[in-house]
């Protein structure tokens, strides 16, 4: 059976935020998914943190310093070739998941 | 991976602060900006982000944690706390350091002498496989086989895979700078193919190349091939000559290849005996075997004696009374170095145990100073797994820095015991090649510097779980549990001093052993003797012999310093006394028992130079010549053997009924002709006139040292014939000194010796330790004593008593336990007896005035104590 617990879905979410965006800092990321999600998820931005600091020491993402638009220096991460693997599995393992609950919920 | 990580950010902790602090800083100015963009004020900007942000510093500690592994940031900080600890104790620290890595060094040491000797296999397939055979007389167990007899034993024997035989010996090479001395050994052509070993450049012999008819071939040893001829591959079918005889090299012997009973030879070559039916007698050759499988080593000795029995009806004249002996090859090449060894290991190891108790009780006393530490530790919220873990990282910082030390000494100590081996004897022992910090040697000493750490954390760990921590915080009180680890702490200094005495009684009687085995009576007199061991160019003419020996001693007897010179064809004093000889006496009928007898051929000046003792009728005269009738002189084993209630004079011997009688004309006192702890063996001698050889020792009494005098002899041989080799110079004191028997008793009686010491030192500081630890807990009960009306001088007492009831009971044990370990090792002593009741009352006496000296100095404190302070103390 496929790992699918509920807690890696942040480590999902930001891995998936990364692959489409590219290099993107930390308050940068709970924008994206907020936006992307039509409000409907928003991250408690206090928890985001570990989790990327987390999965940098994992070798997910890296991270450097670079200047934002507005002139700030922020910390921007960047999936990895290892990350890439590690999301598509993440995401394979979610979609069972979801089907999964589905079918629970759909049953009669 | 990521653990890894982890532990590296362990060490750049403080940027990581920094820079988590940075990057949660930016997250909230941004969303601040994206605030006050929307129309916020800027305190309202403020408060929103940092409520949409949650508890901020639990995410800094959360972040953090991501990026370090903080179980090893704890146990580092142990670490330090433990360095910091060490440093602030350093007395303590370096003492249980020292005294640990003392333990460890000497253990270590010791075993890797045992690994090289004992443990690791010798270097053939399948070693345990391989015997060694000899052929059995009256006179013991291990004597040559002749040619013939191996021919028959290698075909009638139906137990060994393959049986070969050799002989070692030394041979003239002929080089471009002359003759030189050179080791060899001649072999069967399955010697090789027997040991599992196969050259590794060229071939092996092949069978039928050992026939007297084959073709002279040889097979270089490794070094040989590297030293001699530069590693030259175009060796192979180089002609060489040995003995002035012409060989063909064929093969090059592996690097790792040793063969101890032959350790020198640097030239192997195919064995050519002959097969004349009268040459049966001429026992000369050692042989081993390969068991088959299955086949057991007691299996194959039954059969070997059936064997040996058969040949000796056939044969009696030259068989008669032979036996055949079957050993293990291990056996034969360790087996005299295993008792030493075990002894040195068992010393080593109660060292090691002495050491670890020494520390233990260090450890103890500490830890009882250490009650209040503990105690606010925990009262500030140290959990009791963390103390344990701080207690027991202490315990391994100390036992690694010990390990660290230790190891390093054992290195040391094992070259520096290496190079108290005399040269010739590291010679006869290639097994020691691969002596060093080996993978055997490294396991055992992480093994007991583990066994250390572990001692050393449980100790405080078990006292910490045993005292009530929290109660430490209550200093004053001295608890039950305060008296039953001080009575531990006394209870292991009786152990100390039981242990110390077991050594230092084997010490003592090693060390008297030893003297007596100096000091034991070899016949003659060996100060100012000088030997050298010549061999001339082979001669068929006896005339030439004698005539070149007379030649020696005129020019050696002209010498400055030279006072009388001699001829023998053999030396006393050897590590085995070989050179025996079956006999029969005239007119005493056999009734198919055999005599047999070590015999030597003596110059006529021999026994006068040596100054031996003539017990009865006459030594050789120079007209004792081959023209005149045989005559011989015994010595009074002989002499009491074979005519006991007897005299021997006057009486007749001969070798076999064909050879010409001999008449005994002297009985000399017993001269040591084995080595000095060997029983006393039936000796007969006879004129060298009348049997000369090419191949005898040169012996010089000089007026001075005779080391000054060899050179010039040497010298001297060299200007009357420089073909003449000279196999060996020495001195007869070095050569007794330098006997196999002489430096296992010697380096027996010195490293045990030093054990002793050592333990010795330890027990009284362990007591001293103890004694002074009581003093200043008992300080209180002192000054109450005291203000009672207590005398000084009792008081002096009291400590004292301390002191006398510990020596009484380690003294009682370690009798008992010497007792024991006496007996042990009774085989090793020589003239002394296991319970030597000097040596006990020594070893008392000195234990009883270091132990008191150590007691008197805390007792003498305690009773200068001012007892309106001592009541003052806590």
């Amino acid at each position: 059976m496929a790992k699918n617990d509920l807690q890696g879905t942040l480590d999902l979410l930001v891995m998936k935020t990364l692959l489409q965006v590219g290099e993107l800092h930390g308050y940068g990321i709970v924008l994206h998914i907020q936006r992307v999600s039509g409000d409907l998820l928003r991250i408690e931005e206090g928890s985001l943190y570990p989790a990327l600091h987390r999965m940098e020491q994992q070798g997910w993402i890296t991270a450097n310093w670079a200047l934002t638009e507005t002139n700030r220096r922020a910390k921007y991460y960047k999936l990895t070739p290892e990350g890439r693997k590690r999301l598509e599995e993440d995401e394979k393992n979610f979609e069972h998941l979801v089907k999964g609950v589905r079918a629970v919920l759909r049953y009669a | 991976m990521s653990l890894l990580r982890r532990m590296l950010n362990l060490f750049s902790r403080t940027t990581l602060d920094h820079e988590i602090e940075d990057e949660l800083r930016s997250h909230l100015e941004m969303r601040i900006d994206d605030n006050i963009a929307t129309g916020m004020s800027a305190e309202e900007a403020r408060r929103d982000a940092l409520l949409r942000f949650g508890n901020l510093s639990s995410t800094r500690e959360q972040t953090m944690e991501a990026d370090v592994n903080l179980t090893l940031s704890d146990i580092w900080s142990d670490v330090r706390f433990g360095w910091r600890q060490l440093r602030r104790d350093t007395s303590f620290a370096w003492i249980a350091i020292l005294v640990l890595a003392l333990g460890f060094c000497g253990s270590v040491a010791i075993f890797a002498f045992v690994d090289a000797v004992l443990i690791k296999p010798l270097p053939y397939q399948n070693p345990s496989r391989l015997v060694a055979l000899f052929e059995s007389t009256s006179l013991g167990p291990r004597f040559h086989l002749s040619y013939l007899d191996y021919l028959d034993w290698k075909r009638q024997n139906k137990t060994f895979r393959s049986l070969e035989a050799y002989d070692e010996k030394t041979v003239a090479l002929d080089t471009t700078k002359g003759k030189q001395v050179v080791g060899s050994a001649a072999v069967s052509a399955g010697f090789f193919r027997t040991l599992g070993v196969a050259p590794v450049l060229g071939r092996d012999f092949r069978d039928g190349e050992d026939t007297p008819a084959a073709a002279r071939t040889a097979i270089l040893s490794y070094a040989a091939w590297q030293n001699r001829y530069g590693g030259r591959i175009d060796i192979l079918g180089e002609a060489i000559a040995l003995e002035g005889v012409p060989y063909t090299v064929v093969g090059v012997l592996p690097q790792g290849f040793h063969f101890a009973p032959a350790a020198t030879a640097e030239f192997w070559t195919a064995l050519h005996g002959s097969s004349d039916p009268n040459g049966r007698g001429e026992h000369g050759l050692w042989a081993i075997a390969r068991l088959k499988d299955g086949v057991t080593a007691e299996t194959a000795s039954s059969d070997m004696a059936l064997i040996a029995r058969q040949l000796a009806n056939q044969y009696p004249d030259f068989d008669g009374g032979r036996s055949a002996t079957v050993i293990p090859l291990t056996e034969m090449i360790v087996g005299n170095l295993r008792p030493i060894l075990l002894l040195l290991l068992s010393g080593a190891i109660l060292l090691l145990l002495i050491a670890c108790v020494n520390v233990s009780g260090l450890m103890l006393v500490r830890s009882e100073n250490r009650r209040h530490e503990m105690a606010v530790r925990s009262a500030l919220g140290a959990s009791r797994a963390r103390l344990v873990q701080q207690l027991v990282t202490e315990g391994v910082m100390l036992a690694a820095a010990a390990s660290l030390i230790g190891a390093g000494a054992a290195y040391g100590t094992i070259r520096l015991l290496l190079k108290l081996v005399p040269l010739n004897m590291l010679e006869d022992m290639p097994y020691l090649q691969g002596l060093g910090l080996n993978l055997h040697v490294v396991a055992v000493a992480a093994a007991v510097g583990l066994a250390m750490a572990l001692l050393l954390s449980l100790m405080p760990v078990l006292r910490l779980s045993i005292a009530e921590v929290r109660s430490g915080l209550a200093q004053g009180g001295r608890s039950g549990t305060t008296t039953t680890w001080r009575r531990l702490g006394s209870n292991l200094v009786a152990l100390e001093l039981c242990t110390a005495m077991v050594l230092l009684v084997g010490a003592g009687l090693l060390g008297k052993s030893f003297y007596r085995l100096l000091h034991v009576d070899i016949g003659i007199q060996p100060q100012h003797l000088a030997l050298l061991g010549l061999r001339a160019p082979g001669t068929t003419k006896q005339e030439q012999d004698i005539a070149l020996t007379q030649r020696v001693l005129e020019e050696a007897g002209r010498l400055p310093g030279v006072q009388s010179t001699a001829i023998t064809r053999q030396v006393p004093v050897a590590n085995v006394a070989g050179g025996n000889t079956a006999f029969e006496i005239v007119g005493r009928p056999q009734h198919g028992t055999v005599y047999e007898s070590n015999d030597r051929q003596v110059g006529t000046t021999y026994f006068s130079t040596v100054q031996a003792r003539l017990a009865r009728g006459r030594y050789f005269a120079e007209t004792d010549d081959a023209s005149k009738p045989r005559v011989a002189i015994v010595n009074q084993t002989f002499a009491r053997r074979y005519f006991p209630g007897k005299d021997a004079l006057g009486k007749y011997i001969r070798y076999d009924a064909a050879s010409p009688v001999i008449e005994i004309v002297g009985v000399v006192n017993d001269i040591k002709e084995g080595p000095l702890d060997g029983e006393a063996q039936p000796v007969f001698y006879t004129p060298f006139g009348q049997d000369p050889g090419n191949s005898f020792f040169l012996v010089a009494r000089t007026a001075q040292d005779p080391k000054e005098v060899l050179r010039s002899l040497d010298t001297t041989i060299h200007r009357i014939d420089p073909d003449i080799v000279v196999f060996s110079t020495e001195t007869m004191e070095d050569r007794i000194n330098h006997t196999q028997s002489t430096y296992l008793h010697r380096s027996a009686a010195w490293l045990v010796g030093g054990f002793a010491v050592m333990a010795l030192l330890l027990g009284i500081v362990g007591l001293y330790g103890v004694i002074a630890y009581s003093v200043s807990q008992r300080t209180k009960e002192i000054g109450v004593r005291m203000a009672m009306g207590a005398q000084r001088s009792s008081i002096n007492e009291l400590i004292m008593n301390e002191g006398r009831r510990l020596l009484v009971v380690g003294v009682m044990a370690g009798s008992i336990c010497s007792l024991v370990a006496g007996n042990l090792i009774r085989k090793l002593l020589f003239g002394t007896r296991p319970w030597d009741l000097g040596i006990f009352t020594i070893v008392v006496g000195m234990l009883a005035v270091s132990t008191m000296a150590a007691s008197y100095i805390p007792a003498r404190r305690a009773a200068s104590l001012n007892p309106v302070e001592a009541l003052r103390t806590d």
